[in-house]
């Protein structure tokens, strides 16, 4: 069944809802990203919280003019209105008062929401009787979706993505440096307005398939999983792009292949699987990752320390050090060091005296910085530079009886 | 309107309204001062998991176990966000839409999956809560005031809500000080010896317990509005907390009064018949009284400064 759904077998409205779902993934990843390298990932929560009173303005004023009511683009329309005009009143909090933007979000995002409801509820007293479709704006219906509607969302995320290309750069830039893009030119307010209205867009045409509440998280969480996976920019846009995607393309084919599977929730649950995944095992930024590292660093440290001790011929009573040089074959299980152990630690201490001497000569300065007690000094410097230091050393010295 | 009409219908829900208003605004101060206004946001939204993991464990829709599973879920999502802000090294502002929009979509999920059918717990309840429905059927006017029968019959929610108030009540009134040192000056806070970690917690907490008693009781639109409507729109109009705190409370009770009047009412002087959504027009209402302090509230600019100066 599952396989079938991800083949898109399972009939027309499922193939519709994948490809659409996908194609919004897509775009909703990749414009979440620049939001989120702009630190104002909850700013789609404000945006997509005041599209519900456009949709049940559009509504009556659709009902009002004779019309259905249910027309998916009038009501996008009027989402997309009172989300700009949402967008310009956080703009115009943080701006002009001084309201932090947390505040001015949750300001935004509860009073437009609220009055949506209420226009919801002069709906429901209205008895239009065909506004069933209205509450599927909060949390997304696919069951009911048509051609024209995959045609609007298609439409919608393909001008998006268009949009995003060509202004890849500026957004960029403003993301890491507002001030350095103000210096070369760019008008950071206005790409930043752009950058909004994106979101807008993408909320928007989202409304339909996973719902005012939810598409915040096909913003934010495809975003967040790509930055796990790399340090640049333009590859980080394309992760979150692809994270998007595919979530949505699985998290609809999962919704169709049993019943009581919401669209919306799936695909958000998909994509933060693919979060988690990302937050365990990426490499580098993953917690597996650090976690080895750090398990890579105490060995380096109780190794040296042990073969330090060792040359010194000192006792070593800790244990993970004893298990390591017993490991690498350095120390015998009766703890006398082997022919091999003696030689790594006779180096391990004509390092150090390498070191010490590298550290108080002046000239060594840049190389000194290096030395952190694990660093091969052959890393470092050269083998004239050692050679040199080693003539200072000298050679063995007779040891008064 | 006469008594034997309004005591019934009107005054408890009003004062379930206030309650909630208040509880949930005193905290909002803080939060707002600190940063953290969005906490609010991101607690109601994960209120929905807790509840419905609660019923489907205990089977029955209670107070009780509700409140409990909210509780919880709260406090997994403050944990979860921390979490992922610590391991992953990610932005607060993301961590926090990354846990609540998952933890809402599951609680979505494990809606549909379970027949609740047949009891009344949907998506739609939780964000809009029914302030309407919480009528006082036993009184018969003013005199039900003085009658025991009669108020053992209040709605529990009243009675919770004003335990709620009176707790965050005394958890401001005891902490004033430390509270307002180390919203301020954190640093400042803990060369003092308090311990600003924990207070900063045990914050979130009693916002926690004030937003998830209102959400059962009003829905959770309220909850965002009241935590950070009125203290933003006391913010314009006084420097100093004390003032704010209090400002704060006075556009919280006005929000709740006018907006249940005006859902109530509203309609029927326009000529229709039905009320509104009251809990959507008393967050209408209290972001009405914001954008009104925030174009004349006299401290609304960022210096601080009286306006015009």
């Amino acid at each position: 069944m599952l396989f079938d759904a991800l083949l898109l077998q399972l009939g027309y409205n499922a193939t519709l809802v994948a490809i659409g779902a996908t194609l919004l993934g897509v775009s909703a990843g990749i414009t979440g990203t620049f939001l989120f390298l702009r630190k104002r990932a909850l700013v789609s929560d404000a945006v997509s919280h005041a599209t519900l009173p456009g949709v049940g303005i559009a509504f009556l004023v659709m009902v009002a003019l004779g019309g259905d009511g249910r027309n998916l683009a009038g009501l996008l329309l009027g989402s997309a209105v009172s989300a700009g005009i949402g967008l310009w009143c956080l703009n115009w909090l943080t701006r002009n008062t001084r309201l932090a933007e947390d505040a001015a979000i949750g300001a935004v995002l509860s009073v437009f929401f609220g009055f949506g409801i209420v226009i919801l509820t002069v709906i429901q007293t209205l008895g239009v009787g065909r506004q069933a479709g209205l509450e599927g704006f909060l949390l997304g219906s696919t069951a009911g979706m048509l051609w024209n509607d995959a045609l609007v969302i298609a439409g919608g995320g393909a001008a998006a993505l268009l949009l995003i290309v060509l202004m890849r750069r500026p957004m960029t830039m403003v993301a890491f440096d507002p001030e350095y893009a103000a210096a070369r030119g760019i008008s950071v307010s206005r790409i930043d307005m752009a950058m909004m209205g994106l979101v807008m867009a993408v909320t928007v045409v989202g409304l339909k398939i996973v719902g005012l509440i939810l598409i915040v998280a096909l913003l934010i969480i495809p975003a967040v999983t790509a930055r796990f996976w790399t340090e640049r920019s333009d590859l980080v846009v394309l992760l979150a792009g692809v994270a998007g995607g595919v979530a949505a393309y699985v998290g609809a084919a999962l919704s169709a292949s049993a019943p009581n599977l919401p669209t919306g929730p799936i695909i958000v649950l998909v994509s933060f699987a693919l979060f988690a995944l990302s937050l365990l095992f990426a490499p580098n930024r993953g917690v597996l990752a650090a976690v080895l590292r750090h398990i890579r660093f105490q060995r380096q440290v109780h190794l040296r320390q042990g073969l330090l001790a060792v040359a010194q011929e000192q006792l070593i009573y800790e244990p993970l050090t004893l298990r390591l040089l017993r490991r690498h074959g350095l120390l015998r299980a009766d703890g006398v060091p082997t022919e091999k152990g003696r030689a790594r630690a006779a180096k391990a201490l004509r390092d150090e005296h390498r070191w010490a001497l590298v550290r108080s000569d002046q000239s060594h300065e840049a190389a000194a910085a290096m030395y952190d007690g694990l660093r091969d000094i052959e890393t470092v410097l050269t083998a004239d530079q050692i050679r040199e230091i080693d003539t200072l050393i000298g050679g063995p010295k007779e040891v008064s009886a | 309107m006469s008594g034997s009409e309004f005591v019934p219908l009107s005054l408890t829900p009003l004062l379930i309204g206030v309650f909630a208003a208040v509880a949930c605004a005193l905290p909002g101060n803080f939060l707002l001062l600190r940063r953290q206004a969005l906490i609010g946001d991101a607690i109601s939204h994960v209120v929905l998991p807790g509840i419905v993991v609660a019923f489907l464990l205990t089977g029955v829709i209670a107070a009780g176990p509700m409140m409990f599973g909210a509780a919880g879920a709260a406090v997994v999502a403050v944990v979860l966000i921390e979490l992922i802000r610590r391991l992953g090294r990610i932005e607060p502002g993301a961590a926090m839409g990354v846990v609540f929009t998952t933890m809402f979509a599951g609680g979505v999920l494990l809606l549909e999956q379970t027949d609740t059918s047949s009891v009344h717990l949907d998506v739609e309840h939780a964000l809009y809560g029914n302030l309407e429905s919480l009528i006082w059927l036993d009184a018969t006017g003013w005199a039900s005031l003085v009658d025991p029968v009669a108020l053992s019959y209040l709605p529990p929610e009243l009675s919770r809500m004003a335990l709620t108030l009176l707790g965050v009540l005394v958890f401001v009134t005891l902490f004033w000080r430390p509270l307002k040192i180390s919203t301020f000056d954190e640093g400042f806070a803990r060369t003092l010896g308090i311990r600003t970690n924990m207070l900063g917690l045990a914050l979130v907490i009693t916002a926690a317990i004030a937003a998830v008693a209102a959400f059962d009781a009003v829905g959770s639109i309220i909850v965002i509005a009241m935590f950070i409507c009125p203290p933003a729109a006391a913010r314009m109009m006084s420097n100093r907390l004390e003032g704010q705190v209090g400002w704060s409370v006075v556009f919280a009770v006005v929000s709740a009064v006018m907006g249940y009047v005006l859902a109530g009412y509203g309609p029927l002087w326009l000529g229709a018949s039905d009320a509104v959504s009251a809990a959507g027009m008393i967050a209408t209402v209290s972001g009405v009284l914001l954008a009104v302090a925030a174009r004349f509230g006299p401290c609304r600019l960022r210096s601080g400064a009286p306006a015009g100066v």
